[in-house]
């Protein structure tokens, strides 16, 4: 190589290095893609509100979201009770600020729980296929044919209901889900030219799936995994409102849905309030997922 | 030949399975290389050249398996290794730089960490060491300020350059045989050159063996020592390079050099071979080649010629050399036009 082309070598990275670190400049190219899809923003900005919340929120509140007052029961919405309160004067603001924290987290505890199991089986049957990926395959089928809350209800009433059984009965028709779209993707990976290129080097199957295939397809994964925490959540607020998930005094947000049953017509605001927040919730990570997708796509670029 | 052969292989059969039917992709290639030279296999699309050269590392898919043959490396026969061992070998021994320099490395590494990866696989370098290494490594290639390229990543660099940090990994644990898979067919012409300049200089710097294989004659010419010539998943010539443009045996050869073009003969128009290479699918009874070769007779329709070895260490798979000839005792299979 010429001095001269060294040169211009040396100044093209130079210029390349004034531009900031690479990851920063991805982030801020996925977030210009991301921001051409509004409504994907306005979800990640819910997300972000809705989290913050959960965290902060019960900090702030003054008081004890399982706290009784007869003397306030079923008021509407006040200066003093912003949502009102409920059967036992609860203050409905309060339980649903300590509530959204317990309902995220069953949905993103059960998604990353399935999700990892899910990821696994569908990269061991899409990476060494034949007989191994026709038995997991044939499995997850059998999974994804019960209807999800179909198979929960069961396996909570053999485990018995508790916040962990629900995070274990969600997670189980997350997997499937994962393994079929892990799968898919491991395939299309597998038989690129570097992956034989890390074979052709010496690289073990462990290797090469943790390291070389398993980053290249992260994309669906996360695509995937954020729009099913939407259903996770709706799934885990499903079962606490059939009495099969929290049970009360939780302020989770199907528990409190489920106490607002009775007085639907005579205090709406007890029912209207926690459904608002589920459907924020699942709103939020369906629109974020979906405008995720496009932004990941490297087809839409 | 008195040189030490590093790489013997004889009479390797690798066939495909779909469903019952057996595909025979490579079906009897047999040739050797001596250390420290380069050998070129030349041939047309699915004559068997990349299934051999896979076949040697043991990647071929999974419904593929070598069927039959040797492949002694350094006196090792490598179809008899196990999985653990076969790998110790790859990258480390035997390293293969491939085609398509756009999609041999990975999309999300820098270049860097992808040429470390071979280090620490084989001799669990420390990453300090390791970087050093990397430095050194594509210095080596040519590529210029390697200390900001290491941390480049592959879409940042050019077809050339790529091709460049392919070969830098093949040689981070010092090979003892290159593989390179038609290295130069997506590059530029000028690229080109430079690469093979650049394989070439390696290759006497490190004392490498290396095989080649391209389809094309001219890579041949400028690289390699030895030539084996593959049509339909066999060797039917294995030359000297110097003999093979001199003295070319084998009918099919002789084709591929009429169907060259030539800077020292004035040729109006190019001679291509007639017809197709036969589908692996339903290979020709006899001789491969019959279908297409002018010379062709009643022996070489009905019955496959064996790879005949002279006594100049040449090889040649075809009837007219053998004492069964049927045809014109007389016959040349050289174009007298084309031969100055």
């Amino acid at each position: 190589m010429s001095s001269q082309q060294s040169q211009q070598d040396k100044e093209y990275l130079a210029e390349q290095s004034t531009k900031g670190s690479l990851f920063w400049n991805n982030f801020k190219e996925f977030y210009k893609r991301l921001a051409k899809n509004k409504t994907a923003l306005i979800g990640g900005y819910l997300i972000l509100f809705l989290i913050i919340v959960a965290i902060v929120g019960p900090y702030i509140t003054t008081t004890d979201p399982s706290q009784v007052d007869y003397a306030v029961k079923l008021e509407g919405p006040s200066a003093e009770h912003w949502f009102g309160t409920d059967h036992h004067g609860r203050d409905i603001f309060t339980r649903i600020i300590h509530g959204l924290g317990i309902t995220m987290i069953i949905g993103v505890a059960s998604t990353i729980l399935g999700g990892i199991v899910g990821i696994l089986l569908g990269i061991i049957s899409g990476y060494y296929g034949g007989r191994i990926d026709t038995i997991i395959m044939r499995f997850m089928d059998i999974l994804l044919a019960f209807p999800g809350i179909l198979l929960a209800l069961a396996l909570i009433s053999i485990l018995g209901a508790s916040r962990q059984n629900v995070i274990i009965a969600i997670a189980l028709f997350a997997v499937p889900t994962f393994a079929r779209i892990v799968r898919g993707s491991t395939l299309s990976v597998k038989n690129l030219e570097y992956i034989d290129a890390m074979k052709a080097l010496g690289a073990s199957d462990i290797r090469i799936i943790s390291l070389h295939i398993l980053p290249n397809i992260l994309s669906p994964i996360i695509v995937q995994g954020s729009v099913f925490i939407a259903s996770a959540v709706l799934s885990a607020s499903g079962l606490s409102f059939l009495g099969l998930g929290e049970q009360p005094p939780s302020p989770e947000l199907g528990a409190l849905l489920s106490d607002g049953r009775d007085f639907i017509w005579d205090a709406g605001h007890i029912a209207f309030f926690p459904g608002l927040f589920i459907m924020l919730i699942v709103l939020a990570f369906n629109v974020f997922g979906d405008g995720l997708r496009d932004a990941l796509d490297p087809k839409m670029k | 030949m008195k040189e030490e052969i590093i790489l013997e292989v004889s009479d390797l059969r690798t066939s495909f399975f779909d469903e019952d039917f057996e595909i025979k992709a490579v079906d009897g290639v047999s040739f050797e290389l001596p250390k420290g030279k380069t050998l070129g296999i030349v041939g047309e699309s699915g004559s068997g050249k990349s299934i051999t050269a896979l076949s040697i590392l043991r990647l071929i898919a999974k419904n593929g398996k070598v069927v039959g043959g040797e492949i002694l490396f350094n006196g090792k026969d490598l179809t008899k290794l196990s999985e653990r061992e076969i790998r110790d070998i790859r990258g480390n021994d035997i390293s293969m730089i491939f085609q398509e320099p756009m999609t041999s490395l990975n999309p999300v590494y820098t270049i860097g960490k992808q040429i470390y990866e071979a280090l620490k696989v084989h001799q669990g370098m420390d990453k300090k060491e390791g970087d050093k290494r990397v430095v050194e490594l594509l210095e080596l290639v040519g590529i210029p300020s390697p200390k900001q390229r290491m941390k480049q990543y592959p879409h940042e660099l050019s077809g050339g350059m790529r091709q460049r940090v392919m070969i830098a990994m093949a040689l981070a644990c010092n090979p003892k045989l290159l593989i390179a898979d038609e290295p130069t067919t997506a590059l530029d012409v000028t690229i080109q050159a430079q690469i093979l300049d650049l394989i070439n200089d390696l290759q006497e710097e490190l004392g490498m063996s290396v095989i080649m294989i391209t389809h094309d004659l001219g890579v041949v010419a400028e690289t390699c020592d030895y030539v084996a010539v593959m049509y339909g998943g066999q060797v039917v010539e294995y030359q000297e390079v110097k003999e093979l443009f001199k003295n070319p045996k084998h009918p099919y050869t002789v084709g591929l050099l009429n169907s060259m073009p030539r800077h020292d003969v004035d040729v109006d128009e190019l001679e291509p071979i007639k017809g197709n290479v036969p589908s692996v699918r339903n290979m020709p009874k006899g001789c491969r080649f019959a279908p297409r070769c002018p010379f062709a007779t009643e022996l070489c329709v009905t019955e496959l010629p064996e790879l005949d070895r002279k006594e100049d260490g040449s090889e040649v798979r075809c009837w007219i050399y053998s004492d069964r000839w049927d045809g014109d005792p007389e016959v040349s299979v050289r174009n007298e036009e084309r031969t100055t």
